[in-house]
C-alpha cells in the first residue's frame, strides 16, 4: 500500500507540475491540429483522404508528445537533482520508473483523441473500430514513452535528449508506414522499418481506422509489447549503470 | 544489535580516481557521528554509497541491521537524507514538498498533513508555507531540506553539510534542530568541513583524507593530547617579516605557526612566557596589536593528524556564504 501511496504521488506531481502548465496543454492540442492540418493540405484532395491520414496523425502526435516530455520530467530532474529524492524512495525502481512515465502515457493518449475528435467533426470513418484503437493509441502511448525515457536516460543535458529524439522520430516519420506504406519504401530501408516500434503501432491504427493493416494484428500487438518491455528494461539497466554509480 | 551503520572495508573508485579507500566504521544506534575533512576528501562519496545513490567497488554496508547490498530498498525506508545542495520542487510550495516527500515514504494523507505543519511550525516555517519553494532564501531552503529529510520520522539520518552557505543565525538555529533530533534518540550521520560544529555537536568523529579514514574517536578522545597545551595567538597591525628560523632559534621550546601574514600562532607545553616573546617581535620589526591566549580545540587535533591547515578547508566552502 505505501508504495502505491508513492506511486500516486509520484504520478500526481508530474501531471501538475508538467503536464497541466499551459504550454503543455497547447502543445497536446495545437500540435495534433498543426499535423492534421499540413496533411490534410498537403494530400490536395477532400474529406475521404482523413481517414488515411489519420493513424499517421494520431502516431506522430502520440510519439512527439511523449517523447518530448520525458526530457523535462526526467533529465531536467536529474539536472537539477529532484530526482535523487525519488531514488532515495523505498520503492522499486521499476515502479518508481513506472510512476515518472505513467504520466507521459496519459499525455500521449489525451495527444491522441484530438485528431479523432477532428476528424468525428470533419468527416464520417465508417470502419472506425475502438476495440483495435484504444490498445493500439495505449500501446504506441506506452512505447512510445519507454522510447523518450530510454533517451533521457542515456543523456546528461535536456537538450540532447531533444536532439536524440529527433535522431529516433523524423526517420519513423518516414520509414513506419504513416503516410505511405512501407512497401512504397526502397527495398534497402524496409528491413529498418521493422526495427522501429512505431511500424506495428501505424500498422495497428490502419487496421483500426479503415482496415487497412498490412500484418497480423496480433504480431503488431506482440511487437510493441516487445518493444515496450526491451525498452523499459533498457532504461532501468542504464539508470543504474549510469545514475546509480 | 547496537549498532545503526556498519561499515567494512568500503572502496569506491571513479575512473581511476580513488575516491575512498577502504573505510570501515561503526555509528550506534543514537549516536551522532561527524565525518570531518576537507572538499574532495570522499564524504559526499561516502554518504552516496550509505544511502544507496552509489554503489561501492567493494566492502560492505549494514544499515539498521540491513544488507545494502542485497536489499537496498529496504535499507531506504529507514534513512532520512539532507543532501549538501537542496533538491526539492522549486515549482511547489513549501507545504507541498513536504506532502510530497512524505508521500514517498508511503504516510498517508492525514499524516503527511499533519507532519508537514509540524514541522514548518518547528522550523519557522508556517508563514512562508504556501509560497514557492524556489522562491525561498538560502537559510530556508536548508531548513525546509532538513524537514523534508525527516518528514517519515526516520531512525537515522543523513546531514550532507548542513550549514554550508547559510547565514549565521540560520546555522545556529539549524545546529540546534540538529542537538534536538540527536537528544530526541535519532542516529545522526553528520559531514561537515567546520571543525567547530563538528566538536560541538558529535559524540565521536572520523577525519577522512584523500578517501581514507585518518582518525575516529570521541571529541574528549580527540582532544586529550591537546588539553594540556598552550597557545597563544598574535596579531600584528601589519604583515609579519620572515621570522621562521630567528623565532625557532630564540624560542626552542616552542612551536610556530603563521595562519595570516599578520598572525603568529604560539604552542608549547609549558607556560608561554608573552613579555619576551612581545618583545622579540618588536625588535624585529613586528607591531603586535594583539595577543590571546587561546583554548586548544579540535582545530588542533585535526592540523595535526592531518597536516592540513583548516583555513583552506574552510575557505573552499566559504564561497556559498558564511555558515559559521
Amino acid at each position: 500500500m505505501k508504495r502505491w501511496i508513492a506511486f500516486w504521488n509520484i504520478l500526481l506531481k508530474d501531471v501538475r507540475t508538467y503536464y497541466l502548465k499551459p504550454p503543455n496543454i497547447s502543445w497536446g492540442i495545437l500540435f495534433p491540429l498543426a499535423w492534421t492540418g499540413m496533411f490534410f493540405v498537403k494530400s490536395g484532395r477532400g474529406p475521404e483522404d482523413i481517414a488515411v491520414l489519420l493513424p499517421g496523425v494520431v502516431a506522430v502526435s502520440i510519439l512527439f508528445g511523449t517523447t518530448s516530455m520525458l526530457a523535462v520530467t526526467v533529465t531536467f530532474e536529474k539536472k537539477t537533482r529532484t530526482f535523487e529524492r525519488l531514488l532515495l524512495a523505498p520503492i522499486p525502481l521499476e515502479l518508481l520508473m513506472l510512476a515518472k512515465t505513467s504520466g507521459a502515457i496519459l499525455f500521449g493518449v489525451a495527444n491522441a483523441f484530438v485528431p479523432v475528435v477532428m476528424a468525428g467533426i470533419i468527416t464520417d470513418l465508417p470502419k472506425f473500430s475502438w476495440v483495435l484503437f484504444l490498445p493500439a493509441v495505449l500501446l504506441i502511448a506506452v512505447a512510445s514513452t519507454f522510447l523518450g525515457l530510454f533517451i533521457a536516460v542515456a543523456v546528461s543535458e535536456m537538450f540532447e535528449a531533444q536532439t536524440f529524439s529527433n535522431f529516433f522520430r523524423f526517420p519513423m516519420m518516414f520509414l513506419c508506414g504513416l503516410f505511405f506504406p512501407v512497401a512504397q519504401l526502397p527495398l534497402y530501408l524496409r528491413p529498418l522499418s521493422y526495427l522501429l516500434p512505431l511500424t506495428y503501432g501505424a500498422d495497428l491504427l490502419h487496421g483500426a481506422v479503415h482496415g487497412g493493416h498490412v500484418l497480423p494484428l496480433v504480431l503488431d500487438l506482440f511487437m510493441l509489447l516487445v518493444f515496450c518491455a526491451v525498452l523499459f528494461r533498457a532504461s532501468l539497466r542504464n539508470i543504474q549503470r549510469r545514475w546509480i554509480m | 544489535m547496537n549498532d545503526a551503520i556498519v561499515v567494512d572495508e568500503l572502496t569506491k573508485h571513479f575512473g581511476t580516481v580513488e575516491a575512498v579507500s577502504d573505510l570501515s566504521f561503526r555509528v550506534a544506534r543514537g549516536e551522532l557521528f561527524g565525518f570531518l575533512g576537507p572538499n574532495g576528501a570522499g564524504k559526499t562519496t561516502t554518504i552516496n554509497m550509505l544511502t544507496g545513490l552509489a554503489r561501492p567497488d567493494a566492502g560492505s554496508i549494514h544499515i539498521g541491521g540491513i544488507d545494502c547490498s542485497a536489499n537496498p530498498r529496504a535499507a531506504q525506508g529507514l534513512i532520512g537524507v539532507v543532501p549538501d545542495e537542496s533538491n526539492l520542487y522549486a515549482e511547489l510550495t513549501g507545504f507541498e514538498n513536504l506532502c510530497f516527500c512524505a508521500a514517498l515514504h508511503g504516510l498517508d494523507k492525514s499524516e503527511r498533513q499533519f507532519r508537514a505543519h509540524q514541522l514548518l511550525d518547528a522550523f519557522g516555517l508556517s508563514d512562508a508555507a504556501d509560497r514557492k519553494f524556489g522562491g525561498y532564501s538560502k537559510g530556508m531552503k536548508r531548513k525546509l531540506t532538513i524537514a523534508a529529510g525527516i518528514i517519515h520520522n526516520p531512525e537515522i539520518l543523513f546531514l550532507d553539510e548542513p550549514t554550508t552557505g547559510i547565514d549565521v543565525a540560520s546555522a545556529r538555529q539549524l545546529r540546534q534542530l540538529i542537538a534536538d533530533l540527536h537528544q530526541a534518540g535519532t542516529t545522526i550521520f553528520l559531514t561537515t568541513h567546520y571543525i567547530e560544529e563538528a566538536e560541538r555537536l558529535c559524540d565521536r568523529i572520523a577525519f577522512i583524507v584523500g578517501g581514507r579514514i585518518v582518525r575516529i574517536d570521541t571529541v574528549e578522545e580527540l582532544l586529550q593530547p591537546v588539553k594540556e597545551q598552550h597557545v597563544l595567538q598574535i596579531a600584528c597591525a601589519h604583515p609579519l617579516p620572515d621570522l621562521r628560523e630567528e623565532l625557532a632559534a630564540a624560542f626552542t621550546e616552542f612551536s610556530f605557526t603563521f595562519p595570516g601574514r599578520e598572525l603568529v600562532r604560539v604552542e608549547g607545553d609549558t607556560s608561554l612566557r608573552v613579555g619576551p616573546l612581545l618583545r622579540f617581535l618588536e625588535e624585529h620589526g613586528a607591531e603586535v596589536a594583539e595577543a590571546k591566549r587561546m583554548r586548544p580545540s579540535l582545530e588542533d587535533v585535526f592540523v595535526r593528524i592531518t597536516g592540513i591547515e583548516t583555513g583552506v578547508m574552510g575557505k573552499e566552502k566559504e564561497r556559498g556564504g558564511n555558515g559559521r
